[in-house]
């Protein structure tokens, strides 16, 4: 191409104003993302591969701590403190599994998140790309991770005579939704601020430390109901969107515990509401983070 | 607002802008309290005695047509770094706007956002989608850019056991091979080997005859007159100067002196000095003081020297530097054996340059009072200056008649 061929193409393009000094849209940010999944890709797969990169086991390492938890709740809170028996849940471990799976991905997009702009501080510095990006990465790769887990979870199940064939199967979906738009509004929101308060990791890591406890994973949520009644209380715990997709997995995936365990009503609905609210949460953090995001490259 | 010279450019007519710069400020809050504790206790109007307000650019107004290569001067902390930036996109401006257009590729300090734990092979992908290739055409040209870095079989060695070098020579052939319409330079090509960076400069050059636009920071000011058709000279935010780079490079050298006069001022009144060059002028014997200076003229020096004590042990030296800052002669009394008996107070004295054979340009001439040990006493950088006409038939800092003989006509 000669210098003026080079000219005459540039000159029928549009000055574009640069940054994001003009109040970007959330739709102009989703083109801009689109147009970059090539690099998302590839950045979920970086973030993947130089986890474990430099290590023996490699891949292996992503299965052995929901293994580790599995085993010690099973066995502790399961077998020593009798949660299996007495609480009336069958095929304890894969209720437990179930439940951490679920966890699992939504502390995955939070953590992963929250540190992903600090994290990637070297290209955010040195070069211009949406930095939505980055969030959305870790969201990759906590899916990734999730697959795994649920692929363990199905084979255990297969195992276990209980493999899930039936209706209730589907409610895996919209819990997987909003366990999704939680996690990536969280992760958008407190990736922008952690850039400004660094405390924020640390905050968010005693906050996943409270959501594991305060959704029924390891108990059952017919134990909260008989402790609390059936009251505000109870709907308030049972309308944590967290709570919401735990219940909606557990529905799912722990045949053992159709016809046993008990529901709320209406846990569809719940979780359609659940899912809407995100949304608009996920619309705000969008906004933050979109706003916080011109003064990145600087802060860190 | 500083006007371009346009007549510099001849092109610049057909060239449409890369780059718009309207009024942009930047400013940069500086904070003393930076955990949640100490901003909750400062918050709201108390918070305000924590913080403090650093303007890295104000009111910069400017544009970049296609085709140039254009410099960045300026000293640490002038602002430049930030303009690139901010032309980049890298980081917002605080006020104003930049647009811009074109494909954009930046080389911003080492590496441009290599991730430490994957391999070359690696990073260059990662690199060159997000400089915005896609894969098929990465694959494509990774030959080519395997062969530009000079990485060889390190290729696929992690790029955490890379030497600095490697790092910006991979850096670099990513850059180059993302075919942008703009490239922006900062202060990288240093790093490498002389070898890789005259690769660099061939480069940039086949870049500018391609038609694309470069904007380079450098400290490196011979590279700035070598490479550059304009030069922005930014002086503590503001443009000082934009245009004809060797007149800006003048102009920051300026600045630079007055800065280092300023630094030594205050603590200079303290310690007495013991002496002081007034100045000197540089003149064409026999002929007017501002006459530039023609071949084979004798060039007198002259300066005026003071010691506030008294010494038998002392010399005078002159330097004469091109624009560039380059040493093309130098002299002492002690070289031409002279000893100069008893200095105390006031004195004029002279060196004639006899028979002149300086190329066309202008020239500085440095004056140092020293001991003939070689301690200096005072120094006088840039005391005058003068123009030397030449002569057409040659270019360069000397002069020697050229005579050209066709060697097979003569047998």
């Amino acid at each position: 191409m000669s210098a003026q061929d080079r000219f005459d193409s540039l000159a029928q393009q549009k000055l574009v104003t640069v940054g994001s000094a003009q109040s970007r849209s959330a739709l102009h940010s989703i083109r801009e993302i689109f147009q970059q999944r090539e690099m998302l890709s590839l950045l979920v797969r970086r973030d993947l591969k130089s986890r474990y990169k430099d290590s023996a086991l490699g891949f292996v390492w992503t299965l052995v701590r929901p293994l580790t938890q599995l085993l010690i709740y099973y066995v502790v809170i399961g077998q020593f403190l009798s949660a299996a028996r007495a609480g009336g849940i069958p095929d304890f471990a894969i209720y437990v599994f179930t439940g951490l799976t679920a966890y699992g991905l939504l502390s995955e997009t939070i953590g992963g998140g929250t540190s992903s702009i600090v994290g990637n501080a070297g290209l955010i510095k040195k070069i211009y790309l949406p930095r939505e990006v980055f969030p959305l990465a870790s969201v990759g790769s906590a899916l990734f991770n999730f697959f795994i887990q649920l692929g363990i979870l199905l084979v255990a199940t297969l195992i276990a005579g209980a493999f899930p064939i039936h209706a209730d199967v589907f409610y895996a979906i919209p819990a997987l939704m909003v366990l999704l738009v939680f996690g990536m509004a969280l992760g958008l929101f407190f990736a922008a601020v952690n850039v400004y308060l660094r405390d924020i990791q640390y905050l968010v890591e005693v906050m996943l430390l409270l959501l594991l406890w305060a959704s029924p994973i390891v108990y059952s949520w017919s134990m909260v109901k008989n402790a609390v009644g059936d009251g505000l209380l109870l709907d308030i715990y049972t309308n944590n969107p967290i709570t919401l997709a735990v219940l909606g997995f557990q529905k799912a995936f722990w045949t053992a515990g159709s016809g046993v365990a008990e529901y709320p009503v209406d846990l569809l609905p719940r979780l359609g509401i659940a899912f809407v609210v995100g949304l608009v949460l996920l619309a705000i953090a969008q906004r933050v983070f979109s706003k916080l995001q011109g003064n990145f490259a600087q802060a860190l | 607002m500083t006007q371009l010279q346009d007549t510099a450019r001849p092109e610049s007519g057909r060239a449409p802008d890369v780059v718009r710069i309207n009024d942009v400020s930047k400013r940069f809050v500086l904070r003393k309290d930076n955990s949640l504790k100490e901003r909750l206790v400062t918050l709201g109007r108390n918070g305000r005695r924590h913080r403090e307000d650093f303007w890295a650019l104000r009111g910069v107004t400017t544009s970049i047509q296609a085709g140039h290569t254009v410099a960045l001067i300026g000293h640490n902390g002038s602002g430049k770094s930030t303009l690139l930036k901010v032309i980049g996109g890298i980081i917002d401006p605080s006020g104003g706007s930049v647009e811009r257009r074109g494909r954009i590729a930046a080389l911003l300090e080492l590496g441009a956002g290599f991730h430490p734990d994957l391999t070359g092979r690696e990073n260059v992908y990662l690199n060159a989608s997000i400089m915005g290739l896609s894969r098929a055409v990465t694959e494509e040209r990774f030959d080519s850019i395997l062969d530009f870095s000079g990485i060889g079989d390190f290729i696929d060695t992690q790029v955490k056991f890379y030497s600095s070098g490697m790092y910006v020579r991979l850096a670099f052939a990513v850059a180059v091979h993302t075919d942008p319409d703009l490239l922006l330079v900062d202060e990288v090509l240093a790093v490498g080997d002389e070898a890789f960076q005259r690769k660099c400069l061939d480069k940039i050059r086949s870049f500018q005859e391609e038609g694309r636009t470069i904007v380079l920071v450098t400290h490196s000011l011979s590279q700035v007159e070598e490479l550059c058709d304009r030069a922005i000279l930014l002086n503590a935010g503001e443009i000082a100067y934009d245009g004809d780079p060797r007149e800006a490079v003048a102009k920051f050298r300026d600045i630079l002196e007055d800065r280092r006069v300023s630094q030594i001022a205050p603590g200079s009144s303290e310690k007495a000095r013991e002496a002081i060059v007034h100045g000197a002028t540089a003149v064409a014997a026999g002929r007017d003081a501002e006459a530039p200076l023609e071949l084979g003229d004798d060039l007198e020096i002259t300066m005026d020297v003071e010691h506030f004590g008294s010494t038998d042990d002392w010399m005078v030296a002159i330097q004469i530097d091109n624009t560039l800052g380059q040493v093309v002669y130098g002299t002492t009394t002690k070289r031409l054996g002279l000893e100069l008996g008893t200095l105390s107070g006031r004195r004029q004295v002279r060196f004639v340059l006899k028979d002149n054979r300086f190329g066309t340009g202008k020239y500085f001439v440095n004056v140092s009072l020293m001991e003939r040990s070689g301690r200096h006493f005072a120094d006088l950088p840039q005391a005058c200056d003068f123009d030397a006409a030449g002569n057409i038939l040659a270019v360069g800092s000397t002069y020697a008649e050229p005579v050209f003989t066709d060697l097979s006509q003569e047998r």
